[in-house]
């Protein structure tokens, strides 16, 4: 692709590298910085890797459980309004799962929303049950849309051949299409793992003693080698995860004709039934509960410079991420060792969002200049969230087909023309999507702000933070009801994407 | 004028291509015709300066291109139309058939010959492929190009319209005056379309001459074999005939040999009568519409192949008496 061939180095490798050089800094900085600490490992510690392992297990449990069926309900069975169902039942994904663990706890319990509404008694959400129940709730889509995914890839011929061969539908799918697409549901398996491992928000609220929880909380005692030891502890389980899903490749099969089910009026409400459950807690409930706050305490206390400083600093950080993903897609598509600088920008999506800011703390400590500055949160946000505007850029550019620069160069034009013509105008669709999702992310998360933003900097995730600590819960209304409307818009970006693909595999 | 000298081209230790030679006439169209993987697609490339060349040199009017000094494509006047069209999907027909004009008399003598009037405006994705493969000529030639490469022009589309556009590409070179190297792996489109064809084998030239003569006097048995059904005939090479064991027949030496002989034939140089003591025995026949083609074995054990009106009717098994019809001379390869 060089234009001028050679042997030299593509001209984005040296950026790149140092870009992925850059990523692998906060891993460096906790080394650096867990020596200090004294106790390797102690009692407590052992709870808290049991805890964090057993929410894991248990909300991996939960996702496959409701994911699977879902995603065979999604790809195979002719319903109305299809697209809506999709669409409904992948959105707790976009919605951060602090929301959903907020409007939980306030809800369920002695004098929660629900017991003040209707007067029934309800059991409280908290502890292991609690954060399971929450996680599950809104990583399951990631089971379902990876088994959805292959479950369209297979040739659906095979069904009805064992059907002609006198299995029913139900023995067919679990004898003949759940075997193969195994894989899938083991890589969304594992990304619910790499979810329940990094989020800070769920077992924070549920009162739940899991890494990210006691890092914080030693974080808040000044206690930052502590931290970091804790944060090197969680890194190396979230490595193992990652090491355990580069693994999972599954075999391609041909893709054949598409399997379509019909199902009788019965099925139909059958399959209503057992799911509705699963939309009302997750999306309806967090909605209704913000609207009663609404309405009984108005706007009381929000102030409108906590949504302008989070989009600020999340315009920021998708401005820079795009910038820097320009060169590391460049690279990643130019040859191997660029494929491998692209791999270690990745790293910073595995790194929990507690563990990124303990990292950066400490650096602020040191660089007294970027000590809390705006600068340092942007960072923070970019080495997290890098990887999305990586990928969208990449996956754009890759699509592109490259005898369209050489036409444009075989018709008279420079390779700077060529560029200017035709790879810019067809690739910046993936660089502002990239750069939306960064934006979208940014806005939503919330430990690395908490650690990060300067004295003062009060944003949406920020604010419903303090609301839940000082237990004005009303007051979470506005700033909870635009975090979920930031992650409508996310999903709409995520399923614009999603739908491309299936037209494509449709061939309309 | 095109002049391409000793050009070899390697992908890593491989030789792709092997010392090629080649000059092309003023508004000559050379077809390039071999199977997949034999380096034709490589040839282009390197003519456009898409890939670095190992050896040897490439020149065109005033620039002249070596391993050591390569002209960019931009600067080499070279028009190219893709296998995959190439159009530039964010960009509409006009827009694309005027990249890098300014002058756009040019572009609308092109669209309007090629029929393309009502879609100037239509974005590519829009069109149907016969249709986008018309934008992607226009767009070349609008650009004047001092020769064009054309790299498997037909092979996304169906077989009616590869038959009519074949002929109106054809036709559009040389209403422009500009010569054209046009690599197929058809050979029926080589034969018919081409001023010269060259049959390339693992990256060499076996033959590069008209289309006639490289039929009927193929430089080697692939090159025969390549371009049509062959079979061959033992015989005996005395002077200008060649003594078979179904008659006399007019031959061509290639290679000067004499003596021992394999005789080319062609499916339309035999006639075939079912006969109850027959010289051949059919092995199998395919039912083609208007014609029959069968495969006989005659007495010496070879096998040759015959195509026969529909009318003519024989079973695998049966006798059937063959011929030699034809007067031009067969070409004659040395026994194997």
């Amino acid at each position: 692709m060089n234009p001028r061939y050679g042997l030299r180095w593509p001209a984005s490798y040296p950026l790149a590298l140092v870009i992925a050089v850059l990523a692998l800094v906060p891993v460096g900085v906790l080394m650096g910085l867990a020596s200090d600490s004294a106790e390797l490992f102690d009692a407590h510690n052992l709870k808290v890797l049991t805890n964090t392992l057993l929410l894991m297990f248990f909300t991996v449990l939960g996702s496959v459980v409701i994911g699977v069926p879902l995603a065979l309900i999604t790809a195979y069975v002719q319903v109305p309004w299809r697209k809506l169902w999709l669409i409904v039942l992948a959105a707790p994904l976009a919605i951060p799962s602090y929301i959903g663990a907020f409007t939980l706890y306030a809800a369920f319990g002695r004098g929660g929303e629900i017991q003040q509404l209707l007067g029934l008694p309800m059991p409280s959400v908290k502890g292991l049950a609690g954060a399971t129940l929450v996680m599950t709730l809104y990583s399951y889509p990631f089971v379902m849309l990876t088994t959805r995914a292959s479950l369209l890839s297979l040739d659906a011929s095979l069904v009805n051949a064992a059907r002609t061969l006198g299995m029913t539908v139900g023995v067919s799918l679990w004898r003949v299409v759940l075997p193969r697409v195994a894989t899938g549901i083991a890589a969304g398996a594992l990304l619910v793992a790499l979810y329940t491992l990094s989020d800070f928000g769920t077992p924070a609220i549920m009162r739940l003693d899991t890494f990210t929880r006691v890092i914080f909380v030693e974080y808040n005692a000044f206690g930052l080698s502590q931290a970091a030891m804790l944060s090197l502890q969680l890194l190396v389980i979230v490595g193992l995860v990652l090491f355990l899903e580069s693994r999972v490749r599954g075999s391609k099969e041909r893709p054949g004709r598409h399997l379509t089910l019909w199902p009788s009026r019965g099925q139909k409400w059958l399959m209503v039934l057992v799911f509705a459950p699963v939309i009302l807690l997750s999306i309806v409930l967090p909605l209704v509960v913000f609207g009663v706050w609404l309405m009984r305490e108005g706007t009381g206390g929000f102030d409108f410079s906590y949504a302008w400083n989070s989009a600020h600093a999340s315009f920021l950080a998708a401005l820079v991420a795009v910038i820097l993903a320009i060169p590391v897609a460049h690279a990643a598509i130019a040859g191997r060792a660029g494929r491998f600088m692209e791999r270690l920008t990745y790293f910073g999506f595995g790194v929990p969002g507690i563990v990124m800011g303990t990292a950066l703390v400490y650096v602020g400590l040191q660089l007294p200049f970027l000590y809390q500055t705006l600068g340092l949160l942007v960072l923070a946000y970019v080495l997290r969230f890098l990887p999305l505007a990586v990928g969208s850029v990449r996956s754009t550019a890759e699509g592109l087909d490259p005898s369209l620069v050489k036409a444009a160069r075989l018709l008279g034009a420079s390779p700077r023309e060529a560029f200017q013509r035709i790879t810019l105008p067809l690739t910046i669709r993936g660089m502002v999507a990239g750069a939306a999702l960064v934006f979208l992310e940014a806005m939503r998360e919330l430990p690395a702000t908490l650690m990060l933003g300067p004295t003062g900097f009060e944003t949406l995730a920020t604010y419903l933070w303090r609301v839940y600590e000082a237990g004005y819960f009303g007051r979470a209304a506005i700033p909870g009801l635009l975090l979920v409307l930031m992650s409508a818009l996310g999903l709409a970006l995520m399923l614009s994407g999603e739908r491309r693909a299936e037209f494509d595999v449709t061939g309309k | 004028m095109l002049k391409v000298s000793n050009l070899s081209v390697d992908y890593g230790s491989t030789r792709v291509v092997k010392n090629l030679n080649l000059a092309l006439g003023d508004d000559e169209v050379l077809m390039l015709v071999g199977p997949t993987g034999c380096g034709k697609t490589t040839i282009l490339q390197a003519l456009a300066g898409l890939i670095p060349i190992s050896e040897g040199e490439i020149q065109l009017g005033p620039w002249r291109s070596t391993p050591k000094k390569s002209v960019p494509p931009e600067k080499r006047n070279v028009g190219m139309v893709f296998q995959d069209f190439a159009l530039f999907p964010h960009l509409t027909v006009e827009q694309n058939v005027c990249f890098r004009l300014n002058d756009t008399a040019l572009a609308d003598h092109w669209l309007k010959l090629l029929g393309l009037e009502n879609f100037r405006h239509a974005k590519p994705a829009s069109l149907s492929g016969g249709q986008k493969q018309r934008v992607a000529l226009a767009r070349t030639l609008a650009h004047e190009p001092a020769f064009v490469l054309l790299d498997e022009p037909l092979s996304n589309l169906d077989a009616a319209l590869k038959d009519s556009l074949r002929w109106e590409i054809r036709e559009a070179l040389k209403a422009a005056g500009i010569p054209a190297i046009w690599v197929t792996h058809d050979q029926e489109e080589a034969l018919s379309i081409g001023d010269r064809v060259g049959i390339l084998n693992g990256g060499e030239l076996e033959q590069l001459d008209t289309p006639e003569t490289c039929f009927s006097e193929p430089a080697s048995r692939f090159v025969a074999r390549f371009l049509g059904e062959a079979s061959f005939l033992p015989g005996q090479l005395l002077q200008s005939q060649v003594d078979t064991e179904l008659g006399m027949a007019p031959g061509i030496p290639i290679d000067g040999v004499t003596g021992e002989v394999d005789l080319l034939m062609r499916p339309d140089d035999l006639s075939l009568v079912p006969s109850a003591n027959g010289n051949g025995v059919v092995d199998w026949v395919r039912y083609e519409g208007c014609s029959r083609l069968y495969a006989v074995t005659v007495g010496s054990g070879a096998q040759v192949r015959v195509r026969t009106s529909h009318e003519v009717h024989a079973e695998p098994g049966n006798r059937v008496q063959l011929a030699i019809i034809t007067t031009h001379p067969l070409a004659a390869f040395a026994r194997s």
